[in-house]
């Protein structure tokens, strides 16, 4: 198998590298907005913007054609300006759906990700109307505006693609952003009241977040596609949440993820499928698309930090959880041979604490072989007995439990 | 530098006057026609049942919710041009414990006016923090995510908040609800320390048995307002009473409270 994996990586080209320079550079220019999405528990933004956009996108687009149409601007110009007029009309229906978010949940009294579901739909329902009613005289294709695909990085200017370039500036301008605004975008996370009385426009910092999440989802989109774009929104960092408890380390860790996954996925689109589907009969499926891949992975990334992450991963959770039950057995041992000691220490007569152990569930007899084998309890013929350290460890537990006993 | 920040006219301009204050939500009104001077340099309670409007007394008079009618001054301006003269101790079920900041991370936030706009956090605003905590009896718990803090310490972390922000007058929204023995001591100490200092504290409190023990004056607050001043005057069984209508079991154990209170 492994030699099959090298064979398919062997054909690895400066074509696949190129491939993952910028697939790796969208995922880290995605994965810090999103950072603060999932900080704000507004995860789902990301997805909605990526549907409300369409009506700016489309009035950006008609904007640009019509002036070219006017005579306001030349051909070349209209040309080379397009991707900031898309910006800008991006930019302005991330702020706008944000805005109209709030409206509809404080004027509909409905939770936010209902106000949210009903904004989304709309605009993007307006969005396809807009399309359809100037079909006619432009020509906007839905998929070239919104879908690009990672596998078609072009060379543009001195041997970079221009999508590589385009991802680069993004994730440049992304990071300038929150370097500046770190502790604004956090305080009005985490307290906006607090920040509001700071003099800190919680509000405001929504908004340009929105904004900043909205232009970062177009230019993503145009370069790499919306799978992976909205991926890497979220998944990286709801990784990275598992495996951190400070925020300058989660993002950091959610930019490796970013990184990790964007390399893992494309190496995986070329080996996986034609390992698996030659296994299951169908050896003429040789590759996967890389964006799709890079969503499995990202998939695969989190589950593997649910189940193994140090602190709040299941398999420590439940460790702990068994550790403390173990633990509180043992105690309870202790506790009920002394009491039981004590109690034939008062009736005068030598009755060997028995009973306490005799009977009791499978945890119980653990709980008591592990006393035995740290020498707090010693089997005699006539049961389990305390030893002196476990008398000390017991009337220890004893004086700390009466000191918690609730007053 | 504190000492200068507390400049003589403090003594003359109260540090919060409410003005025929309104507060509805969704055309309900929630409080009503609030006339309110505070003194200088005392502690005083907010008391009244669930539901009398005593968080949002505080939440309009800060402008984080929306006034029907009515001005609050703060120290005679308006609330925008003396932010750095008030502290705000919001309740403490009101943020995201799982936020993956430290206690001290927290602490720091109450500097971040101070800190300015895109600029980083520096060691001294780091040291400051410490100091805060300290205070408290929770330096040792400095570096602790704040999920892992038990309620008590979560509400210190908040008070060492509001006392890095070096304000005159303070606004506490229940700080003493859930927490335990000790942290409700180590709060009225900071309280005393505070008032020592000729600042003001407004706090939300819900347990009539200690008012007398822990306050200089009360605001008692139901909708409308009942009764404020002093303790001696102002925290009756009449008033409380009136305060509480029939809701109130204690009402035939305020004499008992207030009893206690004054001998205590």
């Amino acid at each position: 198998m492994f030699v099959e994996i090298q064979h398919h990586l062997s054909a690895w080209g400066s074509f696949d590298t190129w491939i993952v320079i910028t697939a790796s550079l969208a995922a880290m220019a995605c994965a810090l907005p999103g950072v603060f999405l999932v900080l704000r528990q507004q995860s789902m933004m990301g997805d909605a913007l990526s549907h409300t956009v369409l009506p700016g996108i489309v009035v950006a687009f008609l904007l640009s054609y019509g002036l070219r149409d006017a005579a306001w601007i030349s051909p070349s110009t209209q040309l080379a300006t397009l991707p900031l007029f898309l910006f800008g009309g991006a930019v302005v229906l991330g702020v706008v759906s944000a805005m109209l978010t709030e409206f509809v949940q404080r004027l509909g009294h409905v939770e936010s990700s209902a106000a949210l579901g009903v904004v989304f739909t709309s605009l993007f329902a307006f969005g396809l109307l807009m399309i359809r009613l100037k079909a006619d005289s432009v020509h906007i294709d839905p998929d070239c505006v919104l879908y690009g695909n990672v596998e078609t990085v072009k060379l543009g200017v001195a041997g970079i693609p221009r999508a590589t370039a385009m991802v680069a500036g993004l994730l440049v301008v992304n990071l300038i952003l929150v370097l500046l605004f770190y502790k604004e975008l956090t305080i009005s996370a985490f307290d906006p009241n607090l920040a509001t009385t700071l003099g800190i426009r919680a509000r405001l910092m929504h908004y340009a977040l929105m904004a900043t999440t909205a232009a970062t989802l177009v230019a993503a989109f145009e370069s790499v596609g919306s799978i992976l774009v909205i991926t890497m929104l979220v998944a990286p960092t709801a990784t990275a949440s598992l495996l951190t408890d400070r925020l300058p380390t989660r993002i950091v860790v959610t930019l490796a993820i970013a990184f990790t996954t964007a390399l893992l996925g494309h190496a995986m689109a070329l080996t996986l499928p034609a390992l698996v589907f030659s296994r299951l009969g169908f050896p003429e499926i040789k590759d996967a698309s890389t964006a799709g891949m890079m969503a499995v992975v990202a998939g695969m990334l989190f589950s593997l930090a649910m189940f193994f992450a140090p602190r709040h991963g299941m398999i420590s959770k439940a460790l702990g959880q068994t550790r403390l039950t173990f633990r509180l057995a043992c105690h309870d041992q202790l506790r009920s041979l002394y009491q039981a000691e004590r109690a034939a220490a008062l009736a005068a007569t030598f009755e060997p604490a028995t009973w306490a152990t005799r009977h009791g569930s499978m945890l119980q007899h653990l709980a008591t072989w592990s006393l035995i084998f740290t020498h707090q309890v010693t089997r005699t013929s006539h049961g389990h007995q305390l030893t002196s350290r476990g008398r000390q460890s017991a009337e220890q537990l004893m004086k700390a439990g009466n000191e918690h006993a609730p007053a | 530098m504190p000492s200068e920040s507390v400049s003589p006219d403090v003594t003359v301009v109260p540090p919060l006057s409410i003005h025929d204050m309104t507060v509805a939500y969704q055309r309900k009104p929630v409080i009503w026609d609030i006339d309110y001077v505070a003194p200088t340099g005392k502690l005083v309670a907010i008391v009244g049942p669930n539901g009398a409007g005593k968080s949002t007394l505080i939440n309009a008079a800060l402008d984080l919710i929306p006034r029907a009618s009515g001005q609050v001054q703060f120290y005679g301006g308006p609330y925008r041009k003396q932010r750095h003269r008030v502290g705000y101790v919001p309740q403490r079920e009101s943020v995201d414990w799982d936020f993956p900041v430290s206690a001290l991370d927290v602490v720091v936030m109450g500097l971040y006016r101070k800190v300015g706009w895109c600029l980083p956090v520096l060691p001294r605003h780091r040291h400051t923090a410490l100091t805060a905590l300290d205070r408290v009896g929770m330096a040792d718990y400095a570096h602790r995510q704040i999920r892992r803090l038990s309620g008590g310490q979560q509400q210190r972390v908040f008070l060492a908040r509001a006392l890095v922000q070096d304000a005159d007058l303070y606004l506490m929204d229940e700080p003493f609800t859930g927490v335990d023995a000790a942290t409700e001591r180590a709060i009225v100490e900071i309280l005393r320390e505070l008032r020592s200092l000729g600042k003001t504290a407004l706090v939300v409190h819900h347990d009539l048995q200690t008012v007398a023990e822990y306050f200089d004056e009360v605001i008692l607050l139901n909708m409308r307002l009942v009764a404020t001043g002093p303790v001696a005057t102002a925290f009756t069984t009449d008033n409380l009473r009136k305060t509480y209508g029939g809701r109130l079991m204690l009402v035939e154990q305020t004499d008992r409270i207030i009893g206690k209170g004054t001998s205590g």
